[in-house]
């Protein structure tokens, strides 16, 4: 078992990376806490898989520098870096056993005998691979070569643990079932991971933090709850989820908080970033929204009439169009979905103040 | 009217003319060939008695092995090489190599083979140079010899091995390479411990191929063996053309080519057809 002390703190400062004269990545500077899982979200091409690339060491970056435990490695080759990475498809060697291939870390580290196969012992009985070691990569199961590829990264105990989209190749089932078992190997192993998915749920589910890329640029890091509740950005606010916009005018602060216009009610918020002035956007995630007969007086609330539903087992989608033609969506029970379309104009869009928040008008 | 052959029609008629020429030109003359190794001079086993029992025919095929041999691990472990950078070197690289590759394809084998007894024997370009710096006194025999058999086969060769070996490289996941390397495993640990097993199957195709071929060489052997280190085909030439021993000749043949099939099953059980061009 590995100490945690052995987790490596890293720190880049102003990392870019040009490809001619394409900007890959832009200027980006982050701090990655000892023993942290960090995700790194993004589109594709938003420059997550760079900086991975970069911090595994097989790509060079154009500016800045990176520091692992206060050292400067920046130049340092990816072999001297000791970073356990695990690639999307796993990049297993086909030519060897699951046995082997857990083992080649060590064996370029020139360990005894004797401690490679304890040690190896030791990773394939932590990772469920027990019976099938002397299999071929080739005649293992997807969930199974990622094991075996979890397991090869970690057998060392590097101070971090690079996954480039290790799941997109599961299917859902297998993919919950991984995510679960990489999580408890965290926990275990005490090790800085850093993780790249394009898939907000998966990033929200799993990390401590989550780093979100686009066009190149970090564009907010922090707690999921924080970057989901408190987006500082649009494409933040879009990209972690599902959320509605309405327009608000005559922002100004208010006590804690601030309030604004929205089709002709006042519309209060609370706990969030001050106000610009003038317009803002008002976001509110669908799950915080509820239908209500009436909104009472002081409420936040916008009447709406449901033009469409989509059953989706659990709970109805329903999409509503605001008296001004906004168009807005929520999740609710099912049995509220029937009887709102069925009132046809009067049903009413109620939300906590806490739960809405701003975003600079017509900002990304 | 019928418009359109079906598929498998249709196949079997592209195919046809080259099935048809195959077997006028070498199925058909080769039943002629077994049809003499067992009926002349007296029908019977007796030329595969010979065949067994001749020191002369012995000698000829072990030397044919170990020059295939020979000349199979040469030509591997250079064309290995080139390959590496024909297709994983920088673009100038692989421009330089693939003229390398390339161009021994324009020159017969003839013009080839007569280049370097020019170059070998022993009043050559290397015997004259390196008596002239005075790295030698005496001519070295390079020429008319297994020595020069070798070098000629191989020169020959060597473009051949290269396109099994360049399908096995070109066909390499990069990500496991890099994972090597994330892994602590230094560049030649890489090359030498995932890189080549990872190319197994084209060093195999690569490998037999050469020594199938090497087995039936003629003229390079012919010419740069200089009648002193005879090889299977020349055997074979010398029996039916020059001492009337058709029957010998003829047997020789057949175990010839056995044992090249036997070698060809063999390489096709490891490579698709398909890798080797």
């Amino acid at each position: 078992m590995q100490q945690p002390g052995r987790a490596a703190e890293i720190k880049a400062i102003g990392i870019g990376k040009s490809f001619g004269s394409f900007r890959a990545l832009d200027d980006l500077t982050l701090d990655i806490g000892r023993g942290e899982f960090l995700t790194l979200l993004g589109p594709s091409g938003s420059g997550k898989t760079t900086f991975l690339m970069i911090l595994a060491g097989f790509v060079q970056p154009t500016d800045g520098r990176l520091y692992s435990d206060g050292v400067d490695i920046t130049e340092r080759p990816a072999e001297q870096r000791a970073a356990g990475m695990v690639f999307q498809g796993y990049a297993l060697f086909p030519h060897m056993s699951v046995e082997a291939n857990i083992a080649f870390p060590l064996k370029v580290r020139k360990k005894s005998s004797a401690e490679i196969k304890r040690r190896v012992g030791e990773m394939i009985e932590r990772v469920g691979l027990k019976g099938h070691e002397k299999k071929l990569p080739s005649q293992l199961s997807g969930g199974q070569q990622q094991r075996v590829a979890l397991a090869r990264a970690l057998v060392f105990e590097p101070g971090v643990l690079l996954l480039d989209e290790p799941f997109s190749a599961l299917d859902k089932g297998l993919r919950g079932q991984m995510q679960a078992e990489m999580k408890r190997l965290h926990q275990e192993t005490g090790t800085t991971f850093v993780f790249v998915t394009h898939d907000q749920s998966e990033a929200l589910a799993l990390s401590s933090r989550v780093a979100i890329f686009n066009h190149g640029k970090l564009l907010q890091v922090g707690a999921p709850d924080e970057v989901y509740d408190r987006p500082a950005s649009r494409f933040v606010a879009e990209f972690l989820g599902e959320i509605n916009m309405l327009p608000l005018k005559g922002v100004r602060n208010a006590d804690n908080g601030a309030t604004g216009l929205c089709e002709d009610r006042t519309i209060t918020l609370r706990g969030n970033a001050s106000a610009v002035g003038g317009n803002a956007i008002l976001a509110i995630r669908p799950e915080y929204m509820s239908i209500a007969p009436e909104a009472a007086a002081g409420e936040n609330g916008i009447a709406a009439t449901a033009v469409a539903s989509t059953y989706l087992g659990a709970a109805t989608r329903l999409d509503l169009t605001t008296r001004q033609g906004a168009k807005v969506t929520v999740s609710v029970p099912n049995e509220v979905a029937a009887s709102a379309l069925s009132k046809g104009n009067s049903v009413w869009l109620t939300w906590p103040a806490e739960k809405g928040f701003l975003l600079p008008d017509g900002g990304q | 009217m019928k418009a359109y052959l079906s598929d498998r029609m249709g196949a079997a008629l592209l195919m046809a003319p080259l099935l048809l020429f195959l077997g006028a030109a070498y199925a058909w003359p080769f039943f002629g060939v077994v049809n003499w190794s067992f009926t002349l001079p007296e029908p019977g086993l007796g030329q595969y008695g010979t065949l067994l029992s001749d020191p002369l025919v012995q000698s000829v095929f072990v030397r044919t092995l170990r020059i295939a041999a020979i000349v199979t691990i040469v030509s591997v472990a250079a064309a290995y090489a080139i390959t590496v950078v024909w297709v994983r070197g920088t673009p100038a690289q692989r421009v330089i190599a693939e003229f390398c590759i390339l161009v021994p394809f324009w020159i017969s084998v003839l013009t080839r083979a007569f280049g370097w007894v020019a170059l070998l024997s022993n009043r050559g370009l290397f015997n004259t140079w390196l008596q002239a710096i005075g790295f030698i006194s005496e001519p070295l025999t390079l020429v008319r010899n297994e020595f020069g058999v070798i070098v000629g086969m191989t020169h020959f060769l060597i473009p051949f091995a290269v396109f099994p070996l360049a399908s096995s490289m070109r066909s390499l996941d990069d990500r496991v390479l890099l994972a090597a390397r994330g892994l602590g495993s230094s560049r030649m640990r890489t090359f030498w411990s995932v890189f080549v097993p990872m190319t197994r199957s084209g060093i195999i195709g690569s490998a037999l191929i050469v020594f199938v071929f090497s087995l039936g060489f003629f003229v390079t052997p012919a010419i740069l063996g200089g009648g002193r280190s005879v090889m299977v085909a020349e055997l074979i030439y010398l029996r039916i053309f020059q001492s009337p021993d058709w029957g010998l000749g003829a047997a020789i043949s057949v175990v010839l080519v056995l044992f090249v099939g036997a070698l060809m099953a063999l390489v096709f059980r490891y490579v698709r057809p398909k890798q080797l061009i």
